[in-house]
Protein backbone atom coordinates (compact mmCIF):
# COMPACT_ATOMS: atom_id res chain seq x y z
CA UNK A 1 0.00 0.00 0.00
CA UNK A 2 1.22 3.48 -0.55
CA UNK A 3 1.27 6.08 2.42
CA UNK A 4 -0.94 9.47 2.21
CA UNK A 5 0.05 12.35 4.92
CA UNK A 6 -3.57 13.16 5.16
CA UNK A 7 -1.73 16.01 7.33
CA UNK A 8 0.40 17.47 4.58
CA UNK A 9 -2.95 16.99 2.31
CA UNK A 10 -5.14 19.47 3.98
CA UNK A 11 -1.24 21.45 4.84
CA UNK A 12 -1.59 21.44 8.83
CA UNK A 13 0.44 20.09 11.47
CA UNK A 14 0.05 16.47 13.40
CA UNK A 15 -0.58 18.42 16.68
CA UNK A 16 -3.67 20.50 14.47
CA UNK A 17 -6.81 21.40 16.54
CA UNK A 18 -9.89 19.44 15.60
CA UNK A 19 -10.85 23.63 14.39
CA UNK A 20 -7.73 24.53 12.36
CA UNK A 21 -8.40 21.02 10.20
CA UNK A 22 -11.75 22.59 9.60
CA UNK A 23 -10.66 25.79 8.53
CA UNK A 24 -7.69 24.15 6.67
CA UNK A 25 -10.48 21.74 4.88
CA UNK A 26 -12.82 24.79 3.88
CA UNK A 27 -9.86 27.06 2.49
CA UNK A 28 -9.00 24.06 0.33
CA UNK A 29 -12.32 22.93 -0.30
CA UNK A 30 -12.87 26.46 -1.69
CA UNK A 31 -9.91 25.92 -4.61
CA UNK A 32 -10.69 22.95 -5.34
CA UNK A 33 -14.67 21.81 -4.85
CA UNK A 34 -15.52 20.50 -8.61
CA UNK A 35 -18.94 22.62 -8.67
CA UNK A 36 -16.93 25.84 -8.25
CA UNK A 37 -13.25 25.49 -8.88
CA UNK A 38 -11.40 26.44 -12.43
CA UNK A 39 -8.16 24.88 -10.77
CA UNK A 40 -7.13 22.21 -13.02
CA UNK A 41 -7.54 18.73 -11.99
CA UNK A 42 -9.73 20.26 -8.79
CA UNK A 43 -11.80 16.56 -9.25
CA UNK A 44 -8.58 14.41 -8.21
CA UNK A 45 -7.42 17.79 -5.71
CA UNK A 46 -10.76 17.63 -4.26
CA UNK A 47 -10.92 13.69 -3.70
CA UNK A 48 -7.59 13.94 -1.61
CA UNK A 49 -8.77 16.68 0.29
CA UNK A 50 -11.84 15.56 1.05
CA UNK A 51 -10.24 11.94 1.63
CA UNK A 52 -7.92 13.77 4.13
CA UNK A 53 -10.92 15.78 5.68
CA UNK A 54 -13.37 12.34 6.37
CA UNK A 55 -10.18 10.89 8.33
CA UNK A 56 -8.81 13.87 10.44
CA UNK A 57 -12.01 15.12 11.34
CA UNK A 58 -13.30 11.83 13.10
CA UNK A 59 -11.33 11.70 16.76
CA UNK A 60 -11.88 8.19 16.52
CA UNK A 61 -10.24 7.56 12.53
CA UNK A 62 -8.20 10.13 13.62
CA UNK A 63 -6.06 8.17 16.14
CA UNK A 64 -6.54 4.95 13.61
CA UNK A 65 -4.47 6.78 11.73
CA UNK A 66 -2.23 8.05 13.82
CA UNK A 67 -1.65 4.52 15.39
CA UNK A 68 0.16 3.84 11.52
CA UNK A 69 3.31 5.75 12.39
CA UNK A 70 4.98 8.32 9.67
CA UNK A 71 5.53 7.49 6.69
CA UNK A 72 6.81 9.30 3.39
CA UNK A 73 3.63 9.77 1.24
CA UNK A 74 3.60 7.81 -1.65
CA UNK A 75 6.09 5.06 0.27
CA UNK A 76 5.64 1.52 0.61
CA UNK A 77 3.74 0.24 3.94
CA UNK A 78 2.24 -2.31 5.68
CA UNK A 79 0.00 -1.50 8.43
CA UNK A 80 1.26 -2.65 12.00
CA UNK A 81 -0.14 -6.23 12.68
CA UNK A 82 -2.18 -4.93 15.26
CA UNK A 83 -4.05 -1.93 13.27
CA UNK A 84 -7.78 -2.04 12.43
CA UNK A 85 -8.02 -5.05 15.28
CA UNK A 86 -10.01 -2.55 17.53
CA UNK A 87 -12.60 -2.02 14.40
CA UNK A 88 -13.29 -5.66 14.59
CA UNK A 89 -12.28 -5.98 11.06
CA UNK A 90 -9.56 -8.16 11.47
CA UNK A 91 -6.23 -8.45 9.33
CA UNK A 92 -6.29 -8.15 5.38
CA UNK A 93 -3.80 -6.17 3.14
CA UNK A 94 -2.94 -6.89 -0.12
CA UNK A 95 -0.20 -4.98 -2.17
CA UNK A 96 -2.26 -3.56 -4.58
CA UNK A 97 -4.93 -2.27 -2.97
CA UNK A 98 -5.42 1.88 -2.70
CA UNK A 99 -4.46 3.06 0.86
CA UNK A 100 -7.81 4.88 1.51
CA UNK A 101 -9.82 2.40 0.29
CA UNK A 102 -8.74 0.05 3.33
CA UNK A 103 -8.94 3.05 5.84
CA UNK A 104 -12.15 3.77 4.60
CA UNK A 105 -13.55 -0.17 4.65
CA UNK A 106 -12.00 -0.64 8.24
CA UNK A 107 -13.24 2.72 9.61
CA UNK A 108 -16.90 2.47 9.10
CA UNK A 109 -17.02 2.36 5.30
CA UNK A 110 -19.81 0.85 3.39
CA UNK A 111 -18.42 -2.27 2.94
CA UNK A 112 -17.87 -3.39 6.28
CA UNK A 113 -20.84 -2.39 6.53
CA UNK A 114 -22.04 -5.68 5.35
CA UNK A 115 -18.99 -7.45 7.04
CA UNK A 116 -20.08 -6.68 10.12
CA UNK A 117 -23.41 -8.32 9.55
CA UNK A 118 -25.46 -5.20 8.96
CA UNK A 119 -28.36 -5.74 7.14
CA UNK A 120 -29.45 -1.90 6.48
CA UNK A 121 -29.87 -1.66 2.55
CA UNK A 122 -27.51 0.80 1.30
CA UNK A 123 -27.73 2.52 -2.47
CA UNK A 124 -24.90 2.37 -4.56
CA UNK A 125 -22.79 5.14 -5.61
CA UNK A 126 -23.28 7.74 -8.49
CA UNK A 127 -20.42 8.18 -11.29
CA UNK A 128 -20.60 11.23 -12.56
CA UNK A 129 -17.90 11.15 -15.92
CA UNK A 130 -17.27 13.50 -18.86
CA UNK A 131 -18.36 11.48 -21.89
CA UNK A 132 -16.15 13.30 -24.93
CA UNK A 133 -17.48 12.91 -28.47
CA UNK A 134 -16.99 14.33 -31.58
CA UNK A 135 -19.59 17.07 -33.26
CA UNK A 136 -20.50 14.20 -35.82
CA UNK A 137 -21.14 11.98 -33.13
CA UNK A 138 -23.39 14.44 -31.40
CA UNK A 139 -25.13 15.43 -34.78
CA UNK A 140 -26.07 11.26 -35.50
CA UNK A 141 -26.06 10.12 -32.04
CA UNK A 142 -23.48 7.15 -30.58
CA UNK A 143 -22.65 5.02 -28.62
CA UNK A 144 -19.49 5.27 -26.22
CA UNK A 145 -17.75 2.83 -23.66
CA UNK A 146 -16.65 4.51 -20.37
CA UNK A 147 -13.83 2.70 -18.60
CA UNK A 148 -14.67 3.40 -14.48
CA UNK A 149 -12.17 2.17 -11.45
CA UNK A 150 -15.05 1.00 -8.96
CA UNK A 151 -14.69 0.35 -5.24
CA UNK A 152 -16.53 -3.90 -5.11
CA UNK A 153 -16.22 -6.00 -1.88
CA UNK A 154 -13.79 -8.86 -2.34
CA UNK A 155 -14.65 -12.45 -0.84
CA UNK A 156 -14.26 -10.88 2.87
CA UNK A 157 -16.07 -8.10 2.02
CA UNK A 158 -13.42 -5.75 1.90
CA UNK A 159 -13.45 -3.09 -0.83
CA UNK A 160 -10.97 -3.28 -3.43
CA UNK A 161 -10.93 -1.09 -7.13
CA UNK A 162 -11.72 -3.23 -10.33
CA UNK A 163 -11.74 -2.21 -13.57
CA UNK A 164 -15.18 -1.77 -15.21
CA UNK A 165 -16.47 -1.07 -19.15
CA UNK A 166 -19.51 0.88 -19.56
CA UNK A 167 -21.48 1.03 -22.75
CA UNK A 168 -24.04 3.97 -23.19
CA UNK A 169 -25.95 5.10 -26.05
CA UNK A 170 -26.02 8.72 -26.53
CA UNK A 171 -29.20 9.52 -28.92
CA UNK A 172 -28.76 12.48 -31.24
CA UNK A 173 -29.03 16.18 -30.08
CA UNK A 174 -26.34 16.29 -27.42
CA UNK A 175 -24.19 19.36 -27.12
CA UNK A 176 -21.95 21.15 -24.87
CA UNK A 177 -22.37 20.68 -21.59
CA UNK A 178 -25.34 18.05 -21.76
CA UNK A 179 -26.02 15.92 -18.78
CA UNK A 180 -27.57 12.37 -19.04
CA UNK A 181 -28.41 9.75 -16.74
CA UNK A 182 -27.76 5.74 -17.46
CA UNK A 183 -30.08 5.01 -14.67
CA UNK A 184 -28.35 1.62 -12.85
CA UNK A 185 -25.00 1.81 -14.08
CA UNK A 186 -23.12 3.28 -11.32
CA UNK A 187 -22.37 1.00 -8.53
CA UNK A 188 -23.64 -2.00 -7.00
CA UNK A 189 -26.54 -1.22 -3.81
CA UNK A 190 -26.09 -3.29 -1.18
CA UNK A 191 -28.10 -5.62 1.09
CA UNK A 192 -31.30 -4.96 -1.33
CA UNK A 193 -30.08 -1.06 -2.07
CA UNK A 194 -30.65 -0.10 -5.16
CA UNK A 195 -27.89 0.03 -7.67
CA UNK A 196 -26.37 3.85 -8.59
CA UNK A 197 -26.62 5.66 -11.37
CA UNK A 198 -24.15 6.66 -14.10
CA UNK A 199 -24.41 10.51 -14.22
CA UNK A 200 -22.49 11.89 -18.18
CA UNK A 201 -21.57 15.85 -19.14
CA UNK A 202 -20.76 15.65 -22.26
CA UNK A 203 -17.59 17.70 -23.70
CA UNK A 204 -17.76 18.36 -27.17
CA UNK A 205 -14.06 17.53 -29.02
CA UNK A 206 -13.40 21.44 -30.88
CA UNK A 207 -13.79 20.79 -34.60
CA UNK A 208 -11.65 21.89 -37.49
CA UNK A 209 -13.61 24.08 -38.93
CA UNK A 210 -16.78 24.48 -36.83
CA UNK A 211 -17.56 26.75 -33.49
CA UNK A 212 -20.52 25.74 -31.24
CA UNK A 213 -22.90 27.68 -28.97
CA UNK A 214 -25.88 25.31 -27.37
CA UNK A 215 -26.93 23.53 -31.16
CA UNK A 216 -26.08 26.15 -33.61
CA UNK A 217 -22.58 25.76 -35.40
CA UNK A 218 -20.42 28.99 -36.55
CA UNK A 219 -17.84 28.55 -39.66
CA UNK A 220 -15.62 31.25 -41.25
CA UNK A 221 -16.40 31.51 -44.98
CA UNK A 222 -13.43 33.23 -46.31
CA UNK A 223 -14.39 35.10 -49.56
CA UNK A 224 -12.64 36.66 -52.22
CA UNK A 225 -12.95 40.57 -52.26
CA UNK A 226 -14.93 40.74 -55.67
CA UNK A 227 -16.87 37.54 -54.43
CA UNK A 228 -17.93 39.93 -51.00
CA UNK A 229 -18.45 42.57 -53.70
CA UNK A 230 -20.05 40.99 -56.54
CA UNK A 231 -21.91 38.43 -54.41
CA UNK A 232 -21.59 34.41 -55.87
CA UNK A 233 -22.71 31.08 -55.03
CA UNK A 234 -20.05 29.75 -52.85
CA UNK A 235 -19.92 25.91 -51.68
CA UNK A 236 -20.11 25.95 -47.64
CA UNK A 237 -19.60 22.16 -45.83
CA UNK A 238 -22.43 20.97 -43.30
CA UNK A 239 -22.42 17.95 -41.17
CA UNK A 240 -24.64 16.24 -43.51
CA UNK A 241 -22.32 17.52 -46.74
CA UNK A 242 -21.94 20.75 -49.07
CA UNK A 243 -24.64 22.84 -49.96
CA UNK A 244 -24.67 25.87 -51.78
CA UNK A 245 -24.99 29.36 -50.24
CA UNK A 246 -25.99 33.16 -52.29
CA UNK A 247 -23.81 35.29 -51.09
CA UNK A 248 -25.13 38.63 -51.84
CA UNK A 249 -23.59 41.65 -53.21
CA UNK A 250 -21.63 44.04 -50.95
CA UNK A 251 -21.47 41.35 -47.87
CA UNK A 252 -19.19 42.68 -45.34
CA UNK A 253 -16.20 41.15 -43.28
CA UNK A 254 -18.13 39.76 -39.91
CA UNK A 255 -21.53 39.66 -41.32
CA UNK A 256 -23.53 36.57 -40.80
CA UNK A 257 -25.27 34.10 -43.29
CA UNK A 258 -28.14 31.71 -41.77
CA UNK A 259 -28.45 28.04 -42.83
CA UNK A 260 -31.55 27.39 -40.98
CA UNK A 261 -31.69 24.00 -39.53
CA UNK A 262 -28.08 23.18 -40.70
CA UNK A 263 -26.39 23.18 -37.49
CA UNK A 264 -26.74 20.17 -34.83
CA UNK A 265 -30.37 18.36 -34.15
CA UNK A 266 -32.51 19.19 -30.71
CA UNK A 267 -32.84 16.12 -28.34
CA UNK A 268 -36.76 15.77 -29.27
CA UNK A 269 -37.07 17.93 -32.49
CA UNK A 270 -36.12 20.37 -34.34
CA UNK A 271 -32.53 21.91 -35.32
CA UNK A 272 -30.16 24.71 -34.76
CA UNK A 273 -28.47 26.75 -37.48
CA UNK A 274 -25.62 27.28 -39.18
CA UNK A 275 -23.93 30.62 -39.63
CA UNK A 276 -21.48 31.39 -42.07
CA UNK A 277 -19.21 34.05 -41.11
CA UNK A 278 -17.63 36.55 -44.09
CA UNK A 279 -14.29 36.67 -43.72
CA UNK A 280 -12.69 38.76 -46.76
CA UNK A 281 -8.69 37.26 -47.55
CA UNK A 282 -6.72 38.67 -50.23
CA UNK A 283 -4.10 36.56 -51.83
CA UNK A 284 -0.65 36.68 -50.37
CA UNK A 285 1.01 37.03 -53.96
CA UNK A 286 -0.70 38.57 -57.14
CA UNK A 287 0.45 37.90 -60.13
CA UNK A 288 1.60 40.60 -62.58
CA UNK A 289 -1.51 41.24 -64.21
CA UNK A 290 -3.47 41.11 -60.93
CA UNK A 291 -1.25 43.79 -59.60
CA UNK A 292 -2.41 45.71 -62.67
CA UNK A 293 -5.42 44.83 -62.21
CA UNK A 294 -5.97 45.93 -58.12
CA UNK A 295 -4.40 49.79 -59.77
CA UNK A 296 -7.08 50.01 -62.43
CA UNK A 297 -9.42 49.30 -59.51
CA UNK A 298 -7.59 51.51 -57.24
CA UNK A 299 -7.50 54.41 -59.71
CA UNK A 300 -11.31 53.96 -60.88
CA UNK A 301 -12.66 53.69 -57.53
CA UNK A 302 -14.17 56.52 -55.00
CA UNK A 303 -14.77 53.74 -52.47
CA UNK A 304 -13.36 55.56 -49.16
CA UNK A 305 -13.31 52.49 -46.48
CA UNK A 306 -12.11 55.47 -44.01
CA UNK A 307 -14.52 58.23 -44.66
CA UNK A 308 -15.95 58.16 -40.92
CA UNK A 309 -11.89 59.17 -39.62
CA UNK A 310 -12.21 62.35 -41.41
CA UNK A 311 -16.24 63.17 -39.63
CA UNK A 312 -14.38 62.43 -36.36
CA UNK A 313 -11.54 64.77 -36.99
CA UNK A 314 -13.77 67.09 -38.05
CA UNK A 315 -16.01 66.76 -34.98
CA UNK A 316 -12.96 67.54 -32.58
CA UNK A 317 -12.39 70.92 -34.16
CA UNK B 1 -16.06 -9.47 -23.85
CA UNK B 2 -19.40 -8.52 -24.78
CA UNK B 3 -20.91 -5.61 -22.78
CA UNK B 4 -24.72 -4.72 -22.59
CA UNK B 5 -25.57 -1.33 -24.21
CA UNK B 6 -27.47 1.37 -21.38
CA UNK B 7 -29.98 3.88 -22.99
CA UNK B 8 -28.68 7.32 -21.63
CA UNK B 9 -31.56 9.28 -20.17
CA UNK B 10 -31.45 13.65 -21.29
CA UNK B 11 -31.72 15.59 -18.07
CA UNK B 12 -33.17 18.62 -19.48
CA UNK B 13 -36.36 20.53 -19.68
CA UNK B 14 -38.33 17.86 -21.25
CA UNK B 15 -38.32 15.30 -18.21
CA UNK B 16 -40.35 14.55 -15.32
CA UNK B 17 -39.15 14.11 -12.02
CA UNK B 18 -41.94 13.64 -8.76
CA UNK B 19 -40.22 15.02 -5.14
CA UNK B 20 -39.88 11.89 -3.98
CA UNK B 21 -38.05 10.71 -6.98
CA UNK B 22 -35.36 13.96 -6.99
CA UNK B 23 -35.10 13.22 -3.01
CA UNK B 24 -33.94 9.82 -3.80
CA UNK B 25 -31.45 10.30 -6.72
CA UNK B 26 -30.33 13.46 -5.46
CA UNK B 27 -29.70 12.50 -2.19
CA UNK B 28 -31.58 15.57 -0.68
CA UNK B 29 -34.46 15.45 2.33
CA UNK B 30 -37.75 16.55 1.03
CA UNK B 31 -37.28 19.48 3.64
CA UNK B 32 -34.38 20.65 1.84
CA UNK B 33 -36.06 20.62 -2.01
CA UNK B 34 -39.00 22.68 -0.52
CA UNK B 35 -36.82 25.61 0.78
CA UNK B 36 -34.80 25.81 -2.46
CA UNK B 37 -38.20 25.80 -4.60
CA UNK B 38 -38.98 28.78 -1.87
CA UNK B 39 -35.52 30.23 -2.43
CA UNK B 40 -36.69 30.16 -6.10
CA UNK B 41 -33.46 27.70 -6.93
CA UNK B 42 -35.22 24.69 -7.69
CA UNK B 43 -38.27 25.75 -10.16
CA UNK B 44 -41.26 23.13 -9.91
CA UNK B 45 -42.70 22.53 -13.65
CA UNK B 46 -46.24 21.70 -11.74
CA UNK B 47 -47.91 20.78 -9.03
CA UNK B 48 -49.69 17.76 -8.95
CA UNK B 49 -51.73 16.11 -6.26
CA UNK B 50 -48.65 14.23 -4.82
CA UNK B 51 -46.59 16.99 -4.56
CA UNK B 52 -44.65 19.33 -7.25
CA UNK B 53 -42.98 17.53 -10.07
CA UNK B 54 -39.49 19.00 -11.77
CA UNK B 55 -38.11 19.17 -15.07
CA UNK B 56 -34.88 16.42 -15.80
CA UNK B 57 -32.52 19.07 -15.42
CA UNK B 58 -33.62 19.75 -12.06
CA UNK B 59 -31.32 17.44 -11.19
CA UNK B 60 -28.69 18.56 -11.61
CA UNK B 61 -29.18 21.17 -9.99
CA UNK B 62 -30.25 19.19 -6.86
CA UNK B 63 -26.98 17.09 -7.20
CA UNK B 64 -25.12 19.61 -6.78
CA UNK B 65 -26.51 21.32 -3.97
CA UNK B 66 -26.48 17.95 -2.06
CA UNK B 67 -22.92 17.85 -2.31
CA UNK B 68 -22.33 21.75 -1.66
CA UNK B 69 -24.50 20.92 0.83
CA UNK B 70 -22.37 18.22 2.18
CA UNK B 71 -18.98 19.48 0.97
CA UNK B 72 -19.11 23.10 2.92
CA UNK B 73 -21.92 21.89 5.57
CA UNK B 74 -24.05 25.21 4.50
CA UNK B 75 -27.62 25.45 5.24
CA UNK B 76 -30.92 26.08 2.85
CA UNK B 77 -30.24 30.07 2.60
CA UNK B 78 -26.13 29.59 2.03
CA UNK B 79 -27.08 26.49 -0.58
CA UNK B 80 -29.58 29.05 -2.19
CA UNK B 81 -27.19 31.92 -2.56
CA UNK B 82 -24.34 29.56 -4.08
CA UNK B 83 -26.92 28.34 -6.32
CA UNK B 84 -27.87 31.29 -7.94
CA UNK B 85 -24.71 32.10 -8.01
CA UNK B 86 -23.44 29.18 -9.66
CA UNK B 87 -26.24 29.68 -12.34
CA UNK B 88 -24.86 33.04 -13.39
CA UNK B 89 -21.69 32.38 -13.68
CA UNK B 90 -22.88 29.00 -15.78
CA UNK B 91 -25.06 31.39 -18.04
CA UNK B 92 -22.02 34.29 -18.43
CA UNK B 93 -19.55 31.64 -19.27
CA UNK B 94 -22.52 30.07 -21.77
CA UNK B 95 -22.31 33.56 -23.31
CA UNK B 96 -18.71 33.91 -23.38
CA UNK B 97 -18.47 30.51 -25.54
CA UNK B 98 -21.11 32.08 -27.67
CA UNK B 99 -19.00 35.45 -28.56
CA UNK B 100 -15.71 32.89 -28.75
CA UNK B 101 -18.19 30.89 -31.12
CA UNK B 102 -18.99 33.82 -33.72
CA UNK B 103 -15.78 35.82 -33.19
CA UNK B 104 -14.22 34.66 -36.18
CA UNK B 105 -10.67 33.49 -36.70
CA UNK B 106 -7.61 34.63 -38.12
CA UNK B 107 -8.32 34.99 -41.88
CA UNK B 108 -6.99 32.08 -43.72
CA UNK B 109 -4.02 32.92 -45.78
CA UNK B 110 -5.21 32.46 -49.50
Amino acid sequence: MKYKDYYKILGVEKSASADDIKKAYRKLAHKYHPDVSKEADAEAQFKEVGEAYETLKNPEKRAAYDQLGSFQPGQDFRPPPDWGGQFGAGQHFSEDADFSDFLHGLMGGRFSQKHGGATMPIPGEDFEVAARITLEQAASGSEIEIKLSVHEPDAQGFPRRVPCSIKARIAKGATQGQRLRVPGKGGKGLNGGRDGDLYLKIELAPHRLYRVQDHDLYVDLPLAPWEAVLGATVEVPTLSGRVRLKVPPGTQAGQQLRLAHRGLPKPHKGEGDLYAIAQIVVPAKVSERESALYQQLAEGSDFKPRSHFDLEVADEH
Amino acid sequence: MNIEISEAVWLDRAGVISMSELAQLSGLSEAILLQLIEYEVLPPAASAAGGPTFTGDCLVTARMACRLQSDFELDAAGLALVLSLLDRIRGLEAEVRGLQAQAPRRPHKA
